[in-house]
């Protein structure tokens, strides 16, 4: 469906995306593609070990290793006041072990030397002695009163890491108290990986003539490192700049800043040479930003015929050993108490309890980077629970109890302001397109028959767009973005973003928005991000922030060339500028629009031919500091049929009906919401990361971490409604994260559906065969 | 994801590429796909000193019908045998089997001798061969000996090649008329290894009555196991759902597998006897009139 680019762009239009001819013919410059002069390698030596104390590291046997040439430890970078550092959600995190070690992979010293191969061979030969502790894997008994205290840094002698709360929960346990009907569920979103096709990695160049820090780095958030740089390393801001090359996927693993860059960046230093690291997959699985792992309760009050009035949870949260996620200082939950979804609650109360365990730190990653999955899976869950208690259809519980539109902006019981959504239509043509009533139908007959195939159902509300900078920050910064824009003499121009794309078409939609507002062709933007020498300040690309506030901070910087534009079109058109009109892309004369002047004849006069008393050039910078979130919704349906003899689920039908809002780029919306769908699918049927009683990952490749190739994965039906976002300067809301925040439920949701004949309420996901292949023999299933 | 360092050496012929065995004093090992064995010394499972590549053994290629046989040399891949029509037409085991082994990237380089030679009892060639019956054409210094496939895996990673011999060739019966075959499997996803797989060799008499059958059992034991009680019970019977449905049970019986991510043991258990049962009804379904 894509189309060459037009001589003048509009929003909307499936232009081929701009970045694509070099990363399909594998010219991409990624971090490991980069390789400087001098430059030396860094392996990191982790622990085998859940929970033990480092008795003992002997450096020796690495150093006889030919090409090795440093080893640094823990104990090294304490010299230097960097065995720890601070983490994005104010706690500290060890960089390399000092004392002990808390989850398994964990950095606990370095090796630099002249080879890659040497590195390794270097890693493998320092011998440390570890003397083991008690484990503690399960989050569940983390508060036990005999539970190991795991984090003895730490002032108060818990592993709890910190409890939250919204809502009103005496006006919850009121209504709850009073509705006819409650049902109650338990509901685990297990830990996952995003674990994107390139892993982490980093070269640190301190250049000694100088004194000045480059760290080319897989990052999504390059400024954020920079100050975090600053912070940790205690170098001046200005004498380090953060590039982050093309990025082989991020999906919120790359926000965080790793051990690993902090000691490269010290090997760099102490070496005087470039220092590479790049880690393997097993690092990357073992020990970088894992996502969820909430251990959810979810009771609902209604009314006999289906209107829900009362909605709490109580969440326990296993962050691992460090609370390393990068949410909102004010948020430590990110977004969860979005959990009410697209339906009208009187009363909502929900709390969370943060717990340290023996396992990597993270949480908050895989295409949604503010617990807005695990909230949307929960409400959708517990919606098919209550029709289940009432005996309803799931279609017709929804319907009854949407926001209806007339209600929008619409302020829930905890607190968010949802700007704009048409539930009700987006719901009907989702239902209308996949043939529901058929489906229902033909579910009935085939009951009958013994067959058991399942219809699931997810009418997901979305929060986008951090944030408002009156409540979001991260470390103090505000959650802004910000633009910058160029117009050449010749009317091409440079636009430059404080966002980190990785594989979302910022060159391409980025360059529409401007040449939109410009009234020139997107191919005459070229859109660069990544280098904090050149880009403005920004907090990066997560959480589907890049269109809801870069995108507006394009639009309204554009618009601010286009004020000085005007200025530059009345001096050629010989007329005042309140004269001047914007039309059709022209600035024209009011009253005589075929009087007309272009931005590149402006762009040209603005060096050229400069009106009296107006600043030559033609360049603006515009921070964008959002009003509100944006909230996108959809409907997702999901059509399976289940082998009663093996337990496999066969997806037979996907359909994603999205409302983002005004769509930039539909191309790339249909990518974005094939690539998130195959995500949820992905973890509502394989993905997990187990731990044993040891704390031993279990998943630790791509032997036992599953991702799902073009054979497992479905066919995916895509379409859309629009309901623009009335604060957003172009009233787009965002999109990157929907299909995997809204998927994991309408899997669930079918395959429940398939098993409810059966008396199943629940299965936690992934709903592996053999899973799936249990529940049918409790039930008494059996078949060849 | 560093192999440790090693010797590398491209041989000719089948006698060099011994003796390069031999001289390597039990620490050399044999490259024909590599798609187990680099993988392994990626992660320092192995770590050979002297790696003998035989690709460029011309005679190792062998790939054809001869004497009742069908002939696979070292070196033929998965994928040459998944589009080979012959394969198509008169060894549907074989063409089932292939078309499920790893994923299409590896059959384009991993080879069936390889993966018999690796004997990890999850790989799919020895549950599909122990079902055809095929034979091991081993060599060595003092020449060829032909074994049957089931003697040829002892246990996990473990065969009877001797350190300076090769696995030069298998060679799979050609079946005779009213013949049928296939090969079911569970994975969790395409390359994984099997949860469970079942290979079924199938002839019938003019009366419909089961003259010879092979099951083979993949991933269900430390070594690819041959269903001996099921296949017992099966000759000379009329294969339908009765008999079918008692050989999967058996099959079901002797299998052990062991419990891992893929599965609990009674998971993987009950998988054999379902895919036994659909490998039978498949493979009477293969035979053509």
């Amino acid at each position: 469906m894509a189309i060459e680019a037009p001589s003048a762009p509009v929003l909307g239009q499936a232009l081929k995306r701009k970045e694509d001819p070099r990363f399909i013919q594998g010219q991409g410059r990624y971090l490991d593609d980069i390789r400087l002069t001098g430059m030396l390698y860094m392996s990191l030596v982790r622990s085998p070990y859940a929970h033990a104390r480092l008795v003992k590291i002997d450096k020796q046997p690495a150093l006889a290793v030919p090409g090795v040439l440093a080893v640094i430890t823990g104990e090294d970078l304490a010299g230097l006041g960097l065995h720890w550092m601070p983490t994005l959600a104010g706690d500290k995190q060890m960089v390399l072990a000092t004392g002990k070690v808390l989850f398994q992979y964990q950095e606990v010293a370095a090796v630099v030397a002249e080879s890659r191969a040497a590195a390794y061979d270097g890693a493998a030969a320092v011998e440390v002695e570890y003397d083991a502790l008690p484990v503690l894997v399960d989050a569940k008994h983390a508060l036990d009163p005999g539970a190991p205290l795991l984090r003895d840094d730490r002032e108060q002698k818990t592993n709890q890491i910190w409890h939250w709360e919204s809502g009103d929960s005496m006006a919850t346990a009121a209504a709850m108290a009073k509705a006819e009907v409650t049902v109650k569920q338990d509901v685990y979103f297990p830990r996952c990986h995003a674990s994107p096709l390139e892993t982490c990695g980093c070269i640190a160049d301190m250049n000694k003539a100088t004194g000045r820090l480059t760290l080319y780095v897989t990052s999504q958030a390059p400024h954020v490192y920079r100050t975090v740089l600053a912070m940790v390393a205690k170098l001046p801001e200005q004498m380090i700049r953060v590039v982050s090359p093309d990025v082989g996927g991020g999906f919120g693993v790359k926000v965080g800043v790793y051990p690993g860059y902090v000691v490269a960046v010290v090997a760099s230093i102490v070496t005087g040479h470039p220092v590479k690291w790049v880690e393997t997959r097993t690092e990357h699985l073992g020990s970088t930003a894992f996502a969820r792992d909430y251990h959810m309760n979810v009771e609902i009050g209604a009314t006999k015929q289906g209107r829900v009035q009362a909605l709490r949870v109580h969440t326990l949260a296993d962050h691992g050993a460090f609370d390393s996620q990068a949410n909102p200082s004010k948020w430590p939950a990110g977004l969860f108490n979005i959990c009410t979804g697209s339906y009208d609650f009187a009363a909502a109360f929900v709390d969370v309890d943060a717990v340290y365990t023996n396992k990597p730190p993270g949480g908050v990653s895989y295409r949604c980077s503010f617990r807005v999955t695990e909230a949307s899976y929960l409400i959708e869950r517990a919606m098919d629970v209550l029709a289940a208690e009432l005996k309803m259809d799931p279609a017709d519980l929804r319907r009854k109890n949407f926001i209806p539109p007339e209600r929008f902006p619409y302020t829930t019981p905890l607190g968010w302001t949802y700007d704009s959504g048409n539930y009700p239509a987006n719901f009907e043509k989702a239902l209308g397109l996949i043939g529901y009533d058929d489906l229902r139908r033909e579910q009935t007959e085939r009951r009958a028959r013994g067959e058991l195939m399942g219809i699931g159902i997810s009418s997901f509300t979305e929060i986008v767009g951090a944030g408002p900078s009156a409540q979001f920050d991260i470390l103090g910064l505000k959650m802004f973005d910000s633009a910058e824009i160029r117009v050449h003499p010749t009317g091409k121009a440079l636009a430059r973003f404080g966002v980190r794309h990785q594989g979302q078409g910022h060159e391409t939609t980025f360059a529409q928005i401007v040449g939109s507002e410009l009234g020139l062709p997107a191919a005459d933007v070229l859109v660069e991000e990544g280098d904090t020498d050149t880009a403005p300040y920004g907090l990066g690309t997560y959480g589907s922030r890049s269109t809801p506030v870069a995108g507006g901070a394009a639009a309204l910087c554009a618009r601010r060339i286009r004020e000085k534009a005007k200025k530059i079109a009345a001096h050629l058109l010989e007329c005042g500028e309140h004269d001047v009109e914007w039309a059709d892309g022209k600035f024209r004369v009011a009253g005589a629009p075929e009087r007309a002047v272009t931005m590149q004849d402006c762009a040209f006069a603005a060096y050229t031919n400069p009106p009296p008393g107006l600043e030559p050039g033609l360049e603006a910078t515009y921070y964008y500091d959002p009003p509100n979130f944006t909230f996108p919704f959809g409907t997702y349906v999901a059509v399976v049929d289940i082998d009663p003899g093996t337990g496999e689920v066969k997806v037979r039908r996907f359909l994603a009906v999205d409302d983002c809002g005004v769509v930039i780029n539909p191309m790339i919306v249909d990518g974005q919401i094939h690539g998130g769908l195959t995500e949820g699918f992905a973890i509502a049927f394989m993905q997990e990361i187990p731990y044993d009683s040891e704390g031993n990952c279990l998943a630790s490749n791509f032997t036992e971490y599953l991702v799902p190739t073009a054979v497992e994965t479905p066919h995916w039906e895509t379409d859309r409604t629009t309901t623009p976002s009335p604060h957003h300067p172009i009233g787009a809301k965002g999109v990157g994260e929907s299909p995997n925040v809204g998927s994991p439920s309408a899997f669930v949701n079918a395959v429940v559906d398939a098993l409810s004949p059966l008396g199943v309420r629940h299965v936690d996901m992934p709903l592996t065969r053999e899973r799936i292949w249990r529940v049918l023999r409790e039930h008494g299933v059996v078949s060849a | 994801m560093i192999p440790a360092a090693f010797e590398y050496a491209a041989p000719k012929t089948v006698a060099e590429a011994i003796a390069l065995l031999r001289g390597a004093d039990s620490g050399g090992k044999i490259l024909a796909g590599g798609q187990s064995l680099v993988p392994m010394m990626r992660f320092r499972l192995a770590a050979p000193n002297l790696l003998i590549d035989i690709t460029r053994i011309p005679e190792l290629r062998i790939f054809k019908e001869e004497s009742g046989y069908l002939r696979i040399g070292a070196m033929v891949t998965h994928g040459e045998l998944e589009r080979s029509a012959m394969v198509g037409e008169r060894y549907p085991l074989l063409a089932s089997t292939a078309r499920v082994v790893a994923d299409p990237i590896v059959r384009e380089r991993g080879t069936i001798c390889g993966s018999l030679v690796h004997a990890d009892p999850a790989g799919d060639w020895g549950a599909a061969l122990i079902a055809a019956r095929a034979q091991a054409v081993v060599t060595g210094p003092a020449g060829e000996r032909t074994m049957p496939l089931d003697d040829f895996l002892v246990d996990t990673f473990t065969t009877a090649l001797g350190e300076d011999e090769i696995l030069t060739e298998v060679r799979v019966p050609t079946p005779p008329a009213l013949s049928g075959g296939n090969y079911q499997k569970i994975e969790r996803k395409v390359g994984d290894f099997a949860t469970a797989a079942v290979g079924v060799q199938l002839t019938l008499s003019e009366q419909g009555a089961v003259e010879a059958v092979g099951i083979g059992l993949c991933a269900a034991g430390p070594v690819s196991l041959r269903a001996t009680a099921a296949e017992g019970m099966l000759i000379g019977k009329v294969l339908d759902d009765a008999s079918i449905t008692a050989a999967a049970a058996a099959a079901a019986t002797q299998a052990e597998p062991t419990a891992d991510t893929r599965g609990a043991i009674d998971y993987k258990r009950d998988m054999v006897r379902v895919l036994t049962s659909r490998a039978l009804h498949a493979a009477r379904a293969a035979i053509r009139a």
